[in-house]
């Protein structure tokens, strides 16, 4: 039995949305390197839809599938609805990870919920200066 | 290609040792224990393997007993060494930083059992000093536990000086030798060693047995309970046909060893300088005081489990210290040991070479890992930190 299902292997391999967003809207980093694994996600919105997104990653290969997995899944979707985004989601959308890897999945989700709060602080004091 | 790169976590099976230990499998099957031409056949097997692997090591016979390999030889010598200080009043142990768990969980047990234990830091190069160990020494030791060569980064101890002090100190010296056997020359009498742990499937034989030396005179305490088998200091019916299979390829080992020793160091130095190319890379271990074959890198600003996939789709079987390979939330304790901090000791890679390995196989790692470690530096965030600045290289 491998380690990871197919679906991890293969975000892995291939990650989809890599790299950096110059100017984001909104950008979410957690993780520290104590633990191991870093993400960063940087989010391009419009009219509170998110029309594009990448991410960065250093980890575990559950940790980068998860990165991923997660921003294929809040692509083109509404904020209200990303933010709702768990890393169980995350998880099942990858056919499921090993129970000790589970804590690396978290780490797209909270990176993700960090983003879009960066943006809607961002948002407010622009709205404060008009 | 296909390159099996991670000998230290364990050897793919002689031949000879193999052929050695199917008869008694299937042929032999009787129980030494057993009075009958069969289990008799069985016994002088037992014997034999016994005297042979007494003479690899320089020890008398008497002086092995088999068990189930590192792990158990380890927790036996150490709980031994203790129930021996404890009677005499003696509750303090002397080891270093960088051991196996299997020498390192025995000594909290003994900890929580009220047990002083001092651990004595290794220096950067991943070598303890003999006079830190004799510093550590107090009245009340009663055994000094320190590993032959390191299984994560390969370096190889003062055995011999150690050995040397605790003898004039009266004090029992342990070392787990599970990495050293039948790799580098290791002799219990030239090395001052009292007890010692071996394991069989780290130089080709089968796992699941070892053995350990106890020097005659030392009182073994049990583990196991029950039958009288190993001079009624290890319970249970021998495994026989892994014994005979460890005696064989130990001294295959050993006989081969000037030889595997001259064709292993040019190749572990050429992926040294072959990975020391790879910019922000360190070697992890002295340069030249460790075991033949191992091989061990940190590459700042990428994980370590990453990188043993994408060799893994290589072809290339390796392992890492990373925290995400080991289950736990900390990177090896190794690596923290030579002063690696977290975020690098998180991008190691340890490759152990086996006595196969070419110069063709080993450019094709060099090549392989270069490719590897540029692919995740490129949307490592830690790397886009040191690039830009925003952080400092450690490396
Ligand atoms: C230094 C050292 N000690 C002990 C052990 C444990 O040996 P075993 O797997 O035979 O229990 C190992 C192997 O992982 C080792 O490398
Ligand atoms: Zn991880």
């Amino acid at each position: 039995m491998a380690l990871y299902s197919e679906k991890v292997m293969d975000h892995f391999r291939n990650p989809r949305n890599v790299g950096v967003i110059e100017n984001a809207d909104g950008v979410g980093e957690v993780g520290n390197a104590k633990c191991g694994d870093i993400m960063k996600i940087y989010l391009k919105i419009d009219e509170d839809i998110i029309t594009d997104v990448k991410f960065e990653t250093f980890g575990c290969g559950s940790a980068i599938a998860s990165s991923s997995m997660a921003t294929e899944l809040i692509k083109g979707k509404p904020l209200n609805e990303a933010k709702e985004l768990t890393n169980k989601a995350v998880a099942e959308a990858l056919d499921g990870l090993p129970d000790y890897k589970m804590h690396c999945s978290v780490l797209a989700e909270q990176a993700i919920i960090g983003a879009i709060e960066d943006y809607y602080g961002k948002h407010l004091e622009k709205r404060k200066e008009n | 290609m296909r390159i099996y790169a991670d000998n230290a976590a364990t050897t793919g099976m002689s031949v000879a040792a193999m052929e050695a230990m199917m008869p008694y499998l299937c042929q032999y099957y009787g129980n030494p224990s057993s009075l009958y031409a069969a289990g008799q056949k069985a016994r002088e097997a037992v014997e034999t393997a016994r005297e042979n692997i007494a003479r690899c090591i320089g020890s008398a016979p008497r002086e092995i007993i088999f068990t189930s390999g590192g792990s158990e030889s380890d927790n036996q010598a150490i709980l031994s060494a203790a129930d021996v200080g404890k009677a005499a009043g003696k509750r303090h142990i002397v080891s270093d930083n960088i051991e196996h768990h299997a020498v390192l969980h025995t000594l909290e047990k003994l900890k929580k059992e009220g047990f002083e234990v001092t651990l004595v830091p290794v220096r950067e190069n991943g070598i303890v000093s003999v006079k830190d160990i004799e510093a550590a020494l107090r009245d009340d030791t009663c055994l000094v536990t320190v590993m032959y060569a390191n299984n994560e980064i390969g370096t190889i101890q003062p055995v011999r000086e150690i050995g040397d002090i605790c003898r004039m100190r009266g004090i029992i010296f342990h070392t787990d030798a599970v990495q050293a056997v039948g790799h580098i020359p290791v002799n219990v009498n030239v090395d001052n060693i009292d007890m010692m742990s071996a394991s069989a499937h780290k130089f080709h034989g089968p796992k699941g047995v070892g053995f350990l030396y106890a020097k005659k005179g030392l009182r073994l305490s049990n583990l196991i309970e029950g039958g009288a088998q190993e001079f009624g200091r290890r319970a249970g019916t021998e495994n026989v046909a892994g014994i005979v299979a460890m005696s064989v390829a130990l001294e295959e080992a050993v006989r081969r060893m000037c030889e595997n020793t001259e064709k292993l160091l040019p190749l572990r130095d050429r992926l040294i300088e072959g990975l020391s190319k790879i910019s922000h890379s360190a070697l992890n271990g002295d340069r030249n005081i460790r075991l033949p074959a191992n091989v061990n890198f940190c590459f700042e600003g990428i994980e370590g489990e990453s990188l043993l996939l994408l060799l893994d789709d290589k072809g290339i079987c390796a392992s890492s210290g990373s925290a995400c390979t080991s289950g736990s939330l900390d990177p090896s304790h190794v690596l923290l040991a030579i002063g690696r901090v977290h975020d690098v000791a998180h991008g190691s890679l340890r490759l152990t070479l086996g006595e196969d390995a070419d110069a063709e196989q080993v450019d094709y790692i060099v090549k392989s890992v270069k490719e590897v470690v540029e692919r995740l530096r490129c949307f490592s965030p830690v790397w886009r930190d040191l690039v830009s600045g925003k952080a400092k290289f450690i490396l």
